[in-house]
């Protein structure tokens, strides 16, 4: 098994609360992870701690190892702008930028320097066609990202995502806030999309789980109870909690 | 009937009492204003500064007081604007992780917002005549951007505040640094609110500019460049209302109903934005 993230010894306060309770874990490369366990067990601050976007929470206090290849982003001299560029992130509902569609994917491209126009042009039809938004939006590229559909708009988030050129994609419950149709089209995709990128997905859905993990792991309260390949974990659960939880015990 | 009934009957005529009171008062101000000032606007009163002296002579109008006002808000706006948008950028997104010390600074920030204007006005005096400067329109410009200024960016911080956090983790996720999540997303994400955060600088620089009366002094003359002096329109009304003779009393009439015409546009204005800005 190839691992893409490695995290050692994390733990993670939070205004003196121990949130994040020593998590080891490795995080295989090319495939879909999923992380589950039953709301405020820490699953979002373990997905943030990723990017270092726990760096924005006040009175925080971390300590311990994330190594993303052999590069450990916690104690890393690199402007942390080139780390998060590496993961792509999709939130729990979409955030599209107060701009036009067009330039929602262009955005992360022109930060990067790229400002030839055609190549731009290119490159954002080839991520709109990435995510199957394409044809819903070709006529109106220049429209209002925020005039589509809550569905659309996380696909276009995740293009935009894409168009950085992560290898690392990082999703918060990323259909939560979608219809059944929507929330299909995000599975598919990621199903699609491992094969190159290494895919992190939060998740309190079983059925999701179930549905297209390779890998999971199981927190709660803060810890990571057990973790391993998505069928093991699954039919065959080591702990008790995890038995617990699968059979719905508690959420 | 019974007490809680007694109750609701009283509160609802006090209440009832309190608006038609309110309102009253609001309506004999106007009717005040405009039955002695809509007479005397005339073209020549728009257009033309007094002559003679602004206590005693009798021609003339009030173009020095709307011009100085104008030059003096739109001025004092745009400086304060400036500084205001950088910083309440700052406080929300570079300094995002160090919220004890922007509750701090917005805590000082709303004891600089209650601090009457005038007293603005002799700080800036004293600091004037340390330098030795002398009364000026940009000496008033300056005195008028330091008090809309914690107006300014606490309207603006407030803004900002309601932007969701995923907002700014979105931008950062996709390689831009916090300034340019400032600059590239946030200040197009809350354009609207910002507009209303000007207005409302705005209408306090025009209606509160007698605070300048130490650093711009005033003028018969409209100011040609920003070291003269300058007259503003509430400054206008002060000093021309108690004069005996009927011409220049009715300056100040006139002077007072295009203030109140502005600052009604201002604020109805800002109602429309932000009105506009709920329905987004
Ligand atoms: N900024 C914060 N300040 C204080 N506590 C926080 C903060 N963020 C998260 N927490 C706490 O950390 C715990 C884990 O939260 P989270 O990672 O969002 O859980 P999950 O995503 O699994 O529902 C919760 O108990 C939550 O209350
Ligand atoms: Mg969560």
């Amino acid at each position: 098994m190839n691992t893409a993230i490695r995290i050692r010894n994390l733990n993670l306060y939070i205004h003196n609360h121990h949130i994040l309770k020593n998590i080891n874990v490795e995080i295989p490369a090319n495939k879909l992870t999923v992380i589950i366990g039953p709301s405020g067990c820490g699953k979002t601050t373990l997905l943030k701690a990723l990017n270092r976007l726990t760096d924005l929470s006040p009175d925080i206090d971390i300590s311990g190892q994330i190594f993303i290849g052999e590069e450990d982003i916690l104690h890393t001299n690199r402007d942390i702008t080139e780390i998060r560029k590496q993961m792509g992130l999709l939130a729990q509902r979409p955030f599209p930028l107060p701009m036009s569609i067009f330039k929602n994917v262009a955005f992360g491209l022109k930060i990067g320097g790229r400002r030839n126009k055609n190549i731009l042009a290119k490159r954002v039809e080839y991520y709109l066609k990435e995510v199957n938004l394409w044809d819903e939006v070709k006529d109106r590229l220049h429209q209002p990202a925020s005039r589509l559909s809550i569905g659309q708009q996380q696909r276009l988030c995740l293009a935009r995502g894409l168009a950085v050129d992560p290898k690392i994609i990082l999703a918060d419950e990323p259909t939560s806030a979608l219809d059944p149709i929507s929330t299909q089209a995000i599975e598919q995709k990621f199903a699609e999309l491992k094969k190159n990128y290494t895919i992190v997905m939060v998740t309190h859905i079983l059925r999701q789980a179930r549905q297209i993990a390779d890998y999971i792991i199981f927190m709660h309260m803060g810890e990571v109870v057990e973790h391993g390949p998505a069928e093991q974990v699954l039919n065959n659960p080591k702990e008790e909690k995890t038995k617990m939880y699968l059979q719905g015990v508690f959420y | 009937m019974n007490r809680r009934r007694i109750e609701e009957i009283i509160f609802r005529t006090l209440m009832f009492l309190a608006t038609m009171l309110m309102g009253g008062v609001l309506i004999l101000i106007l009717i005040a204003i405009f039955r002695n000032g809509l007479p005397s606007l005339t073209w020549e009163m728009l257009t033309q500064p007094p002559k003679g002296g602004y206590y005693f002579g009798r021609e003339g109008g009030i173009a020095n007081a709307i011009l100085g006002s104008l030059y003096l808000s739109l001025g004092a706006v745009a400086l304060a604007l400036i500084i205001a948008l950088p910083v309440a950028l700052f406080l929300n997104i570079h300094m995002k992780n160090y919220e004890r010390w922007v509750n701090i600074i917005r805590f000082l920030m709303d004891t600089l917002w209650g601090i009457p204007s005038i007293v603005y006005g002799a700080f800036a005096f004293m600091i004037m005549i340390a330098l030795g400067m002398k009364a000026s329109l940009l000496a008033g410009i300056v005195t008028v951007a330091l008090f809309i200024l914690p107006i300014m960016i606490r309207s603006m911080d407030e803004v900002i505040r309601g932007v969701p956090d995923g907002l700014l983790e979105a931008g950062l996720s996709l390689g831009a640094n916090r300034t340019e999540v400032a600059f590239l997303i946030f200040i197009r994400q809350c354009s609207t609110g910002f507009v209303t955060a000007i207005l409302l600088a705005l209408g306090r620089a025009i209606g509160d500019a007698a605070a300048v009366i130490f650093t711009a002094g005033f003028s018969d003359r409209i100011p040609t460049s920003i070291h003269q002096p300058a007259a503003t329109l509430p400054l206008a009304i002060f000093f021309q209302l108690n004069s005996p003779i009927e011409e220049v009393k009715n300056r100040a009439y006139a002077s007072a109903v295009v203030l109140t015409f502005l600052v009604l546009i201002i604020s109805i204005l800002s109602r429309y934005l932000s009105k506009k800005l709920k329905n987004h």
